[in-house]
């Protein structure tokens, strides 16, 4: 079990890993030398009666190899952890800085807890992976055969049986070992669906109740866990087997060496001191092998983390044609070109939008709707440069924008999305966002515009009040205007709302729309909607159904071709 | 403490596969102190060069304990997981049985998902109570029993070296190694999550990091916080590597002052020098038992971090309660609400203050008004959810608390914003509302509900689970579900709770008619702060701040020119008529 790419990371910190086995290596000789210390002390005091005085000679330096032993232990230890901190620092380093590049198309919606979860849980399962695991692999090799070293020039039957059994063990290990670990691991799944199922319950709790089955619930998962604990335990007593096999041939060895040593002892073809040193190799011998062992685990964990780790490392990061980069001019006025866009989601099995072309020129207000799924946010997606169009192409002012660096191009953008995320930190921070280093009297200048300053100053510490995780909980109204907010403070001459109002109740849409309102004045902007009663005033209507233009025209006009636009308008007035 | 006694109460229940278990893990170890003991004790024995035959029993116990040994752990290992097994059988059922009167009206972060995951992760812990925290103390205090007194049997120095040792490695150095990481492992934690809260956001605000261009900084931030985190483990690891070479050091030590100890026994003829070999290797071996001590301290404090929480939860009251007795039959469906004052604490403000209306049987009423004006809480005291402390809520004649919980809400049916499919098949969300249904019967409810074909074009029909992979419901076909099992359940009161909030106008519109179906013969009771479909309401009360302020038809408030007409025209000001 060998991943070779965390192979390749284990190279950066080649050094801190080989001075670990061989600390652990010398642990293991020291151990031989205390075994050697041990046997010779019992023999001079069992068989040739000598005094505490007589022993002295060897009780000191066994005192002083028992304390040796334990610092190369400790060292061992913290060597190990270095490296594994500093794979994982730099792992995460790279992680990150590819998840940022892949962007917030690829990092959004369902994949957001796996992507945590390998930058948190994948990351740490590492640790275990190179602390233990690697250089146990390294020792499990080279202390049994240092220890075989001094077993065959004192007796070659001993050497023989330690020489047999031990590659049984690994051999068991990797064969039973992987077999168990498989049936063990579906029965941690089933354990897991359990754990899903219980939760599943917890959280619809409100609806049992409501349909009155909320009580009889406690039954089912009392049956439910007895029914695991049965199919699990039939299970376990199979996979249980390779523990009692690995367990068998370290101590049926033992005991093997024991019988063989002794009997010949009696016929005195071999000295007590050398059996009696056998007798304690033994153990020593079998010991490493048993670790690996008990760290085949956390290996397995360290492999299928690198697993969920190397997927995202591994995904390709969106081309950019850069044929030479092109800056826009310092000219505020510019004007944006959709040209033929297509685009389409899971390798083009799911097309977004299928060839749609229009402009739109500084001053302007050009508004995007259609129904849920017609491509608006997709539009708006290609704009911002999460991604690249599949076919044609967008221009600024002529110039391909795949040709602009993303950083000066999204400087001209302000966003104000249908669901802001608030960072963890203060408001203020949080408004900040929108230019990093703005002095408080502009953050709350930039608050006041967006009418977020007088409910600000209403939470328990005003501007300094923590949000996002942990921090308090901002109402819908609440959160958009603070979005607003920062885009005040960002000033960038294009504007793009997605969806800024929806899900809000009539009065916080009315706030919100003042607050949009005011931001507009003197800026280009894109609105995306639903809902319509955004988007009446806009210069332009740009109306998508399935990915195309199905019409285009002011408000008016649009109402009296008695299209697509219409039939929404119809919808939402019905409704209403 | 105390926390500690209630756990093993709450556990003691399964003492006896406990028990089992670790005797069988007692008798793992004593197989190793076993096999190390008589094979050196053999090994002594033959060194004298006695008749092979002497040597029997010593060679039938090495032979013996080489084999025991192995069974001994594999039967420990079965029964230990079948504890562990009845002991998170035994926690979820009571966590359950504790939670379940209590939601949602005490855990009103509940919903937020946040409070559940804990709960999780905490039941969890405790799940691996026995295996982590009370079997490696209860094999070790055994060992040491048994070995204690097979060393005082040779000489009572041995054994109390023996205890002082097996003290120090057991007790003295998790403690200290307790004491001396307790900053670090405190800051290491405040790291952690730091680290992680930064990763949430890093992954979650990925749109505004690009779109603000942040990328860099946030990089940044995650860097050096990372490399703190590095620092702080390796300070941690330099102490656990203490630990563990302590360990280490302090076997090895009680194996020295042992053999220091009884060499002067041997001399002065007091311990036979054949015995000396097997007291050392036998009293070296029993420390197998102290090894997993070190981390039994750090799980013992999680399980009891772990119990506290969950104590807390399960220690609230219920705010409702059963009466006694069966429930009354309600002699009509008329709903009537007097003088209905409620507030969720006493310093508080009223959540809703002094409401006064009648809800005909086959009427149908609606409830308007901006957030926080009281509407939820009505469909909460409706629910008996929490139960209203002045004035009155009738059904049928029969006062609200006269019925039990479940019979009250076999009476109605409720279609909320939020409609909660479980993770099962279509199907069985389908039954919640009606066990016995038959297929034809959920076909025709599907049917009713605009969403048969739907389910009918998924891969497996009604037997899809909900959430499969690439099976999401949009949230129009949520409702549509929701309305299906509305239609199934049949009742006769029917409780909307912004049902139609967060759709598209389009879906919105074609999810309002199949409502209607559904309101067809129902006594009906609609909560929005939408105000859509309204015209057809018989009576509309507008709540403000807890009270009515206007009640009346669509038309005739619209007339009013009010707080509805504001509303309205709010909501429509841009919406050409």
């Amino acid at each position: 079990m060998m991943d070779k790419r965390l192979m390749r990371e284990a190279g950066a910190v080649r050094s801190f890993l080989a001075l670990s086995v061989g600390l652990g290596l010398g642990t293991g000789l020291l151990a031989i030398l205390q075994a050697s210390y041990l046997a010779r002390v019992v023999n001079r005091v069992s068989l040739e009666g000598q005094s505490l005085s007589g022993v002295w000679p060897w009780l000191y330096p066994l005192l002083g190899v028992i304390i040796f032993r334990a610092g190369l232990t400790w060292m061992g230890e913290v060597v190990a952890h270095r490296a594994a901190a500093q794979i994982k620092h730099a792992l995460r380093q790279r992680l990150l800085a590819h998840l940022l590049a892949l962007g917030p198309v690829y990092a959004g919606g369902e994949r957001t807890g796996e992507l945590v979860n390998a930058l948190v849980e994948g990351i740490e399962a590492l640790d275990a992976y190179f602390t233990r695991y690697l250089p146990q692999l390294a020792l499990a090799a080279l202390v049994p055969l240092a220890v075989l070293g001094f077993v065959f020039p004192l007796d070659t039957i001993s050497g023989l049986i330690l020489l047999f059994t031990a590659p049984l063990i690994p051999l068991f290990m990797f064969l039973i070992g992987r077999w168990a670990e498989s049936l063990s691991q579906r029965q941690w799944e089933t354990l897991s669906r359990m754990s899903a199922h219980f939760l599943d319950v917890l959280q619809g709790l409100t609806t049992l109740k409501i349909f009155g089955r909320s009580k009889s619930q406690a039954e089912v998962i009392g049956q439910i866990s007895s029914r695991f604990r049965e199919t699990t335990l039939g299970v376990l007593r199979v996979a249980f087997l390779s523990a009692l096999v690995l367990e068998f041939l370290a101590t049926i060895s033992t005991a093997l060496v024991a019988v063989t040593v002794g009997l010949r002892l009696v016929y005195a073809h071999i000295p007590f001191e050398q059996a009696f040193f056998l007798l304690l190799l033994a153990p020593e011998f079998y010991l490493p092998l048993r670790l690996l062992g008990s760290h085949f685990h956390a290996g397995l964990m360290g492999v299928s983390a690198a697993g969920r780790i190397f997927a995202i490392l591994e995904t390709p990061l969106p081309e950019r044609k850069l044929q030479g980069e092109c800056h826009l001019s310092h000219d505020p006025s510019f004007q944006i070109a959709f040209e033929d866009v297509h685009y389409a989601f899971e390798d083009g099995a799911r097309p977004a939008l299928q060839g749609i072309s229009f402009e739109l020129h500084s001053g302007e207000r050009v508004a995007l709707v259609g129904p849920s799924g017609a491509g608006k946010s997709t539009a708006a997606h290609l704009l911002l440069q999460f991604m690249a169009p599949d076919r044609g192409r967008i221009t600024v002012n002529g110039i391909p924008l795949d040709r602009i660096p993303v950083e000066e191009w999204r400087r001209h953008i302000a966003l104000v999305p249908q669901k802001p995320y608030f960072f963890y930190g203060t408001v203020a921070e949080n408004i900040r966002l929108g230019r990093p280093g703005a002095a408080l009297e502009e953050v709350a200048a930039a608050a006041e515009q967006a009418g977020a300053h007088q409910f600000i100053l209403d939470l328990p510490q005003g501007y300094d009040t923590q949000v996002g995780e942990g921090g308090i909980r901002l109402s819908g109204g609440q959160a958009q205007r603070l979005a607003v907010a920062r885009a005040f403070l960002k000033n960038a001459p294009l504007l793009i709302l997605d969806e800024a109002t929806a899900g809000l109740d009539p009065v916080n849409e009315r706030l919100v729309l003042e607050a949009l309102e005011r931001l507009m004045q003197g800026r280009t902007a894109l609105i995306i909607a639903h809902r319509l009663n955004t988007v009446h005033r806009a210069d332009r209507i740009i109306v998508l159904e399935r990915g195309r233009v199905a019409e285009t025209g002011r408000h008016k006009e649009l109402i009296e071709q008695q299209g697509v636009y219409h039939r929404l308008i119809a919808a939402f007035g019905g409704a209403g | 403490m105390k926390t500690f006694i209630r756990l093993i109460v709450l556990i003691a229940p399964h003492w006896k596969s406990m028990l089992l278990a670790t005797v069988l893990g007692f008798l793992t170890v004593a197989s190793g102190v076993g096999l190390m003991a008589t094979s050196a004790f053999l090994i002594a024995g033959a060194a004298l060069h006695p008749p092979v035959l002497e040597l029997m029993k010593a060679i039938v116990g090495v032979r013996f304990f080489g084999i025991s040994r192995a069974i001994f752990r594999y039967l420990e290992r079965y029964f230990a997981h079948d504890a562990t097994f009845r002991v998170l059988s035994r926690i979820r059922v009571w966590f359950y049985t504790a939670l379940e009167p209590l939601v949602p009206a005490r855990l009103m972060e509940y919903r937020s998902g946040e409070l559940v995951s804990r709960i999780m992760a905490d039941v969890g812990t405790l799940e691996q109570f026995y295996l982590q925290v009370l079997a490696p103390p209860l094999v070790a205090l055994l060992v040491l029993l048994g070995v204690f007194a097979f060393l005082a049997w040779f000489g009572l120095s041995l054994a109390l070296a023996l205890l002082f040792f097996f003290l120090a490695t057991a007790v003295a150095v998790p403690l200290g190694v307790r004491a001396l990481s307790r900053g670090t492992g405190r800051q290491m934690v405040e790291t952690r999550s730091a680290l992680n809260t930064q990763m949430v956001d890093t992954v979650q605000g990925m749109t505004e990091i690009a779109a603000f261009n942040r990328a860099g900084q946030q990089q940044e931030q995650v860097k050096a916080l990372s490399s703190k985190f590095m620092d702080l483990q390796g300070r941690l690891a330099g102490i656990r590597g203490l630990s563990s070479a302590l360990v280490g050091l302090l076997i090895n030590l009680a194996m020295w002052s042992i053999l220091l100890l009884a060499i002067p026994l041997v001399n002065q003829g007091k311990l036979d020098g054949v015995y000396l070999a097997m007291l050392v290797l036998g009293a070296l071996s029993s420390f197998e038992a102290v090894l997993p001590l070190p981390m039994v301290f750090q799980h013992l404090e999680e399980s009891l971090a772990a119990a506290r929480r969950l104590f807390a939860v399960t220690d609230i009251a219920p705010v409702v309660r059963d009466l006694p007795g069966p429930s009354p039959e309600p002699l009509s469906y008329d709903l009537r609400v007097r003088g209905l004052r409620f507030r969720y604490a006493p310093d508080e403000p009223w959540a809703v203050d002094g409401l006064n209306f009648v809800l005909p049987e086959g009427d149908r009423l609606a409830i308007v008004g901006p957030s926080g004006a009281g509407k939820s809480t009505l469909v909460n005291l409706f629910l008996r959810f929490w139960d209203y402390e002045e004035g009155s809520i009738s059904l049928g004649e029969h006062e609200l608390k006269a019925f039990s919980l479940e019979d009250l809400r076999r009476y109605i049916s409720v279609v909320t914003q939020h409609t909660y499919l479980f993770n099962a098949t279509v199907r069985e969300n389908l039954l919640l509302a009606k066990p016995g249904a038959g297929e034809e019967e959920l076909r025709q409810a599907a049917r009713e509900a605009k969403i048969h074909e739907f389910i009918q074009s998924l891969p497996r029909g009604y037997d899809t689970y909900v959430g499969e992979r690439g099976f999401k419901l949009s949230g129009g076909q949520r409702q549509r579900l929701a309305i299906a099992r509305a239609l199934l359940k049949n009742a006769s009161v029917l409780l909307l709770d912004e049902a139609t909030a967060g759709l598209d106008p389009v879906t919105e519109l074609e999810v309002m008619e199949s409502i209607h179906r559904l309101m067809e013969g129902r006594t009906t009771l609609v909560i929005t702060h939408r105000l859509t479909g309204l015209d057809r309401m018989d009576e509309i009360l507008v709540l403000e701040r807890g009270r009515i302020v206007e009640r009346g038809r669509h038309q005739e408030l619209l007339e009013q020119g009010g707080l509805y007409r504001k509303m309205w025209e709010l909501q429509n000001e841009l919406t050409p008529v």
